[in-house]
């Protein structure tokens, strides 16, 4: 056995291919957070006084906060006169086409296999383009608006739908909510907005790509996305940044609203830069993601692949207030290296009749730190409530970890509340059974990971699952030899 | 086909092979038996790669080539097949999914295109019947819940779809039902020709009747300490090992 161990510290190496810098000119603030900063930011994307007024009242809140400490991640203070609130690709004009984007931009974006001009011409996915701080470019927007659907950069919602952005910004995750969302609240660059109007049925998917590119920035992003009644919209994020030595925070908030009838599906396949294998460099990815089943009969489902960051601190989840509403979280989260993860969901059951899966595929690698945290609550009056949890923890050699923390609160008799676990290892037995059939051994671990995580992946749109697979191979390769 | 020459092998710092001898050649069966502990399972172990035991001397040769060179997975690639005694499980992993990708791994290793799902399909349909296979196992994880039977059974099976050119079989008999064992049998049997060959280790003379072996060795301690045909083997079943052992007392003796 102790030959086989060596083997796996031995290859416990792995490659980042996103890790590239594009060299475009940039237009960023002086480093540093204060009220000015934020005057200026607001500023630069000319918003209305009451924009800039919610923004003020979330710093000022932001100050007496203090920083969680409960999750089960570690990491040095981290100093937030030392970031970069804004960085932009310096425009040029006003941009009418994607022919007017920064070259350089779009080359980033093909190099990441997100061809936008491609996108334009194949049907299949609508892409909102955010690089560093801004949204560059969203495609397919007029098709798109010929059904009422909205679907643009945060900054132009703000100024082409003042009302819908002031209606149901906030309203499922407040600006007091936390230290990262209020932080986010305040010194928030873009993002993504999209509303699909009443029994429309989006006809394809939206995605936003986020990329980091610029250095000792963060990036602050906002995504508002609302579903009228009877609705049905598929959403997918991507995110990737470049290597560098120093750790980038990226601190987004995710708001969902869905009204009676309505479906979202929300599927995220996070792979910011990791880190190097000591723990240099990484992404801090500390998110807050929240869905409001607001009417009867909604449904949301995240479903999360997370790979990448140094740290990520997430934890999607619903609050199931329509009666029969249905809050959904599939997961997988790898950490490889020196990677930890702290990442779950709350089902928060407020209606009758509300039903809640859980299902979380947790993978381990290197001395990578995995933390299953999830709260279901069944308040008084949600009779009727059902929750099924499965939270699964796979270990790949021996210097990993896996952690559940499962919090279960019920209020209401009649709730039915569910929870199975399990950890398992990949045994070196197995390997050498791949092997002995002709499997190499990163084939072999390919193999046994994404069978384990095939219900997760089921969950994701088609094309992606894909995409997600390849991403699993590529995050653990080299951790068994 | 196969020649091994003065094979030593440790495993923790313990010496199993002490210095084996033999040679296999294309479309031979040999049978290998022997008491508990004779390092059977160990020289099996040994030929497919296992990474826990180091071989400290000796010599090993398959169709001209240095096997112990190779990794455990370029020897399935270039033909060698192991029924293990044990076999794992892998849960969450689809039996058939996992049989086309070895198969796939194999075809890629040799040059060959890939099956598409339907090839496979009829392929592994056409084996079923042959085994008289559940179809059902195809769908479930590998070995994943599966009867002693049905694992072994499943291991014939990935056999008679690798077609490989030198199976090796640990102990494939032990806990198997008369029904089983004749499907283990027709699944050897129906390999054979005259390009490949297989190494059936076993216990007990009661698969050789099944499978009709060319060669029957014995092993003890570590070394192969008789050969001879078939009847080899029933004069075992009727003496038992102590016979050997005390064969092999009375020449240490003599030659001290």
């Amino acid at each position: 056995m102790s030959t086989a161990v060596t083997s796996i510290e031995e290859l416990a190496t792995q490659d980042y291919k996103y890790g590239f810098v594009t060299d475009i000119e940039q237009e960023t603030i002086p480093k540093g957070l204060s009220e000015d900063v934020i005057r200026v930011i607001s500023a630069k994307k000319n918003e209305p006084e009451w924009m800039l007024e919610w923004r003020l009242k979330a710093y000022r809140k932001w100050l007496t906060m203090e920083e969680p400490n409960w999750h089960n991640v570690h990491y040095p203070p981290i100093d937030y006169q030392e970031i970069i609130f804004y960085a932009a690709p310096k425009p040029q004009k006003k941009l009418n086409s994607l022919d007017e984007v920064d070259p350089e931009v779009l080359a980033t974006f093909n190099k990441l296999g997100i061809s936008l001009d491609e996108q334009m011409r194949l049907s299949g996915v609508a892409v909102d383009a955010v690089f560093d701080s801004v949204s560059v470019a969203t495609t397919f927007k007029d098709k798109l608006a010929e059904m009422g659907i909205i679907f643009c950069s945060f900054s132009e919602a703000v100024q082409n739908h003042p009302d819908l952005v002031r209606e149901y910004l906030g309203s499922v995750v407040p600006y007091s909510d936390n230290y990262f969302a209020t932080l986010n609240c305040a010194v928030f660059t873009d993002g993504s907005f999209c509303f699909v109007p009443k029994g429309v049925r989006c006809p394809m998917e939206l995605s936003t790509y986020f990329r980091i590119n610029a250095a000792n920035s963060g990036q602050f992003e906002r995504t508002l996305l609302i579903a009228d009644e009877g609705a049905t919209v598929s959403y997918l994020e991507g995110c990737t940044a470049p290597m560098r030595d120093e750790n980038q925070l990226h601190a987004a908030v995710v708001e969902l609203v869905a009204m009676k009838g309505a479906t979202i599906k929300y599927s995220t396949v996070q792979n910011w830069y990791p880190g190097d294998k000591n723990g240099k460099g990484g992404i801090y990815n500390f998110v807050t993601k929240r869905g409001k089943c607001a009417g009867d009969n909604s449904k949301i489902t995240w479903t999360q692949v997370e790979t990448g960051s140094a740290i990520t601190w997430k934890y999607p989840s619903c609050i199931l207030q329509g009666d029969n509403s249905v809050g959904e979280f599939y997961s997988v989260a790898v950490t490889n290296n020196m990677q930890q993860a702290d990442t779950g969901t709350k089902m928060i059951h407020l209606g009758k009749n509300t039903r809640s899966t859980i299902v979380s595929k947790g993978i381990s690698a290197g001395k990578g730190q995995n933390t299953y945290r999830g709260l279901v609550k069944i308040n008084r009056g949600a009779t009727g409530a059902r929750n099924y949890s499965q939270c699964d923890s796979l270990l790949i050699g021996d210097r990993c970890g896996a952690h559940t923390f499962p919090y279960i609160e019920v209020r209401n008799k009649t709730a039915t509340v569910e929870h199975e676990a399990s950890t398992s290892k990949i045994g070196e037995d197995q390997i050498f059974y791949c092997k002995q059939r002709g499997l190499s051994g990163e084939d072999a671990v390919n193999l046994i990971v994404n069978g384990f995580c095939k219900e997760v992946f089921r969950e994701l749109p088609m094309e992606f699952a894909v995409e997600a697979q390849k991403l699993l191979g590529v995050s653990l390769e080299g951790s068994v030899g | 086909m196969l020649q091994i020459k003065n094979l030593h092998a440790t495993v923790d710092g313990n010496e199993i092979l002490r210095g084996i001898d033999l040679e296999v050649g294309a479309g031979e069966v040999h049978a290998i038996m022997g008491p508990n502990g004779s390092g059977k399972s160990t020289l099996a172990r040994v030929l497919a790669g296992h990474p826990d035991y180091e071989v400290t001397a000796g010599s090993v040769t398959y169709r001209g080539l240095d096997l112990l060179e190779m990794e455990p997975e370029v020897r399935a690639c270039e033909g060698i097949f192991l029924a293990f005694q044990y076999p794992v499980e892998i849960p969450g992993v689809n039996n058939a999914y996992f049989l086309k990708a070895a198969v796939n791994s194999i075809r890629k290793y040799r040059g060959l295109p890939e099956y598409d799902a339907m090839e496979f399909l009829a392929i592994v349909k056409d084996k079923i019947k042959l085994l008289g296979m559940d179809q059902t196992l195809m769908q479930r994880p590998v070995n994943d819940g599966f009867s002693g039977g049905e694992k072994k059974r499943n291991e014939i099976f990935q056999m008679s779809v690798l077609e490989p050119t030198l199976a090796v079989l640990d102990e494939t008999d032990s806990g198997l039902d008369i029904d089983a064992l004749r499907v283990v049998a027709e699944g050897v049997n129906s390999l054979r020709s005259p390009e490949r060959s297989t190494i059936v280790i076993t216990h007990y003379q009661r698969l050789l009747n099944y499978i009709e072996p060319d060669f029957v060795h014995v092993l003890s301690e570590g070394r192969i300490v008789r050969s001879g045909g078939r009847e080899l083997a029933l004069e075992l079943e009727a003496k038992g090992y102590t016979w050997i052992e005390s064969d092999r007392s009375a020449a240490e003796l003599a030659v001290v």
